[in-house]
């Protein structure tokens, strides 16, 4: 099975909801769908779905034009973030449905809906209604009546966002294992760039309507190809800084001036954006090269092992994210370190130059 | 505001609750000093939620008293009882402006136009909603109605204490960095008390001076951020707190020593180990693990990349151990040998932590 998307678009109205969209699926491939609310996550899904038709642009399964091929015929199985069962239906016949419809043989529904029970751990909980469920048991017979189908396509929306956090980590855990196995394309939209990471596989990087960047998930995240796929894909968020190379130099905050780093030492002398992560600043020194600058402090965040600290310079605000407890009370000002060997440099239009 | 004090609190939906189980809580005693920031952290069905309506005055208890202050309000209605609350979803008038919503508790509670603007004015700049004051609260996002249902909490002055129950659940990650933060400034600039109820450990640790962790209706440990990861009483807060949670590996003491596969293993605590104890477990964070010469025989088996760390996983003695490797050093393959920080390594017996009083 291979999908792909040619030059595809959906409007409504005045409305760009997808701007012009290629991609390419590879067989057997999981790929996730990073985005904020609203970027166009589920529009492109339910595109792919056949759910909504595309305003322009064409659709292709194995190679074979599918744009005008109804939903049910696409063989796609969804999952989305508000879990969906029949209330009146225990889950052995929640997780059935699909084949009944399709009209298999009992025994072979008893032998898929056990597999699939068994792999969701949902074995003991066969006979009971899906009010007898919790949230977590509730998503997993949905998940479970997805898989029960052999799929060419399976699209997941979120499917974990209504979890508790604990669940949520198990399941991140388990879902690429069980689609390993499976000889389909695998989907999933998020809007937490952990998700995305920790699922490693392929990563589309979502805003605004528009794909910024499709490729390798662990690629996406170091090496974006532009500031907005870098804070697409950056938690927290990405400290940036209009700045001026000159000679081994950086010029930044009107008067502060930085070693370059081996992030921008072949760049050529001018004016860039530079882009820092938060875990590459620290109340104390860490890496070869270093740049310091102070701040004050506006919060400090402090979880079991690790200190979050917002502090404004020149009007805007810095997070770093460090190692330790470093608790600072709000408005003392502090001096912060820089690790500028991990710098992004972007230029005047947001492309990453270095 | 208020101290808040609750004692022998015990809650049952059942008329006649006989049995333990019959109890959505069980019996639990908590006090918050005024001013405090505090989360209530544990998974659904925890009672946690049961523990909220308690406390805004929405049930009564089966059994125990709530006080604020020292005086007895079990009884006392939601409206005595003089709590703000914020939901995970927005409660916001939309044809009204960001003013009108903010003004709208102390418009209700017949407070002079004059003593109003100033009141609102202060909670929209802590909240950046200056600009957008006089614009009507429909065409915002759900990040921006989200701010005027905190700013809606804070704006009494008068309250006993402002209570958050899941409030950042609907919002984007990157403004939940933003929102979250936000929420412990403004605690710190009010020193209101503040109750943060949910179930992801990473909010509550980050807010809260204080995390009353739950389970199964019962306090699990009451502490600092840092003394739940540092020193959790229950292989369950060790198993909570944390992204991965703590390793727990079972374990053997023989003659002073503890044994994990046969290897000796330091731990704080062994020597508080005594033949009573049963089910002994050593429990240690991803954290506190590292690759070393000499040590536990493991194999590597999954690397998961986390960004600034990978997670690694390994299998030993049929054991999963976990560790932490920052995202510039190298990961081996295959079999390795992994060292634990003593000071961060203790001894389990039936879950509880040995030597921990209770």
């Amino acid at each position: 099975m291979s999908l792909e998307l040619k030059n595809l678009t959906k409007r409504d109205g005045a409305n760009t909801l997808i701007y012009d969209t290629s991609l390419l699926f590879e067989p057997r491939s999981f790929n996730v769908l990073l985005g904020t609310t609203l970027a166009g996550k589920t529009t492109l899904m339910q595109l792919i779905a056949g759910i909504q038709k595309p305003t322009s642009g064409q659709i292709f399964f194995r190679g074979a034009d599918a744009t005008k091929t109804s939903v049910q015929k696409r063989n796609v199985s969804m999952v989305y973030q508000q879990f969906i069962n029949y209330p009146n239906y225990n889950v052995y016949d929640n997780i059935a449905s699909p084949l009944r419809v399709a009209g298999m043989d009992s025994k072979e529904i008893e032998r898929r809906v056990g597999m699939a029970a068994e792999l969701l751990r949902l074995g003991p909980m066969l006979k009971r209604k899906p009010s007898e469920l919790s949230g977590g048991q509730q998503q997993r017979t949905a998940i479970a009546r997805a898989l029960v189908k052999d799929s060419d396509l399976i699209l997941l929306d979120e499917p974990l966002a209504n979890l508790d956090y604990k669940l949520r980590e198990e399941l991140r855990d388990e879902l690429p294992k069980i689609f390993a196995d499976r000889d389909a394309i695998v989907v999933y939209a998020t809007t937490e760039p952990s998700e995305a990471l920790l699922f490693g596989g392929n990563t589309a990087t979502m805003h605004e309507g528009r794909i910024t960047q499709f490729g390798p998930t662990s690629t996406s995240y170091r090496r974006p190809q532009d500031l907005i796929t870098a804070q697409v894909f950056s938690e927290p968020p990405m400290n940036t800084a209009k700045i001026e190379k000159r000679g081994s130099d950086i010029h930044i905050f009107d008067n502060k001036k930085w070693p370059v780093g081996a992030a921008g030492k072949n760049l050529r002398d001018g004016h860039y954006t530079i882009g820092i992560r938060p875990h590459n600043i620290a109340p104390f020194k860490n890496g070869k090269t270093i740049g310091s600058f102070r701040a004050s402090v506006i919060v400090t965040e402090i979880s079991g092992s690790e200190s979050v600290i917002h502090a404004q310079v020149n009007g805007q605000t810095w997070i770093s994210q460090s190692h330790g407890i470093h608790a600072m009370p709000i408005g003392s000002n502090t001096e912060l370190f820089v690790d500028l060997d991990q710098s992004l440099f972007f230029d005047e239009k947001g492309r990453l130059v270095s | 505001m208020a101290k808040i004090s609750i004692e022998n609190l015990r809650h049952s939906y059942i008329s006649e609750p006989s049995r333990d189980e019959d109890y959505v809580l069980k019996k639990l005693s908590i006090d918050w000093q005024d001013g405090g920031a505090y989360a209530l952290l544990g998974p659904s069905g925890c009672g946690k939620t049961t523990l909220l309506n308690i406390i805004s005055g929405l049930l009564v208890p089966s059994d125990g008293t709530i006080k604020f202050d020292g005086k007895d309000v079990t009884r006392a209605s939601p409206e005595e009882r003089n709590i703000a609350q914020v939901f995970q979803f927005p409660v916001i008038y939309d044809t009204m402006t960001v003013y009108d919503n903010l003004a709208f508790p102390l418009r209700n509670r017949g407070l002079a136009e004059s003593k109003i603007d100033p009141r609102v004015k202060e909670i929209a700049a802590m909240l950046d909603l200056t600009a957008t004051l006089h614009n009507r609260a429909s065409g915002l996002t759900a990040d921006g109605k989200q701010k005027i249902s905190l700013g809606r909490g804070l704006v009494r002055s008068d309250v006993s204490a402002i209570m958050f129950d899941e409030p950042l659940t609907v919002i984007d990650p990157h403004l939940k960095w933003q929102l979250r933060s936000k929420l412990k400034e403004l605690h710190q600039r009010t020193k209101r008390t503040m109750i943060y109820v949910t179930h992801d450990q990473t909010e509550a640790l980050t807010f809260a001076d204080q995390v009353v962790l739950m389970n199964n209706g019962e306090i699990v440990q009451q502490g600092t951020p840092v003394e739940l990861f540092e020193k959790p009483h229950h292989t369950f807060v060790g198993h909570f707190i944390g992204s991965p949670g703590m390793n727990i590996l079972p374990c053997e003491v023989k003659g002073g020593k503890a044994f994990f596969a046969g290897q000796i293993v330091d731990a704080e605590n062994t020597k508080q180990v005594t033949s009573s104890h049963s089910k002994l477990e050593i429990g240690v964070r991803p954290e506190f693990v590292t690759f070393a010469k000499n040590g536990i025989e493991a194999d590597v088996v999954k690397v998961s990349d986390a960004g600034r760390f990978r997670i690694v996983e390994t299998h030993a003695d049929g054991s999963s151990i976990k560790l932490l490797v920052p995202e510039n050093e190298s990961v081996p393959t295959g079999k390795v040998k992994l060292a634990f920080d003593k000071s961060h390594t203790q001894i389990y017996a039936n879950d509880w932590l040995v030597g921990q009083a209770r």
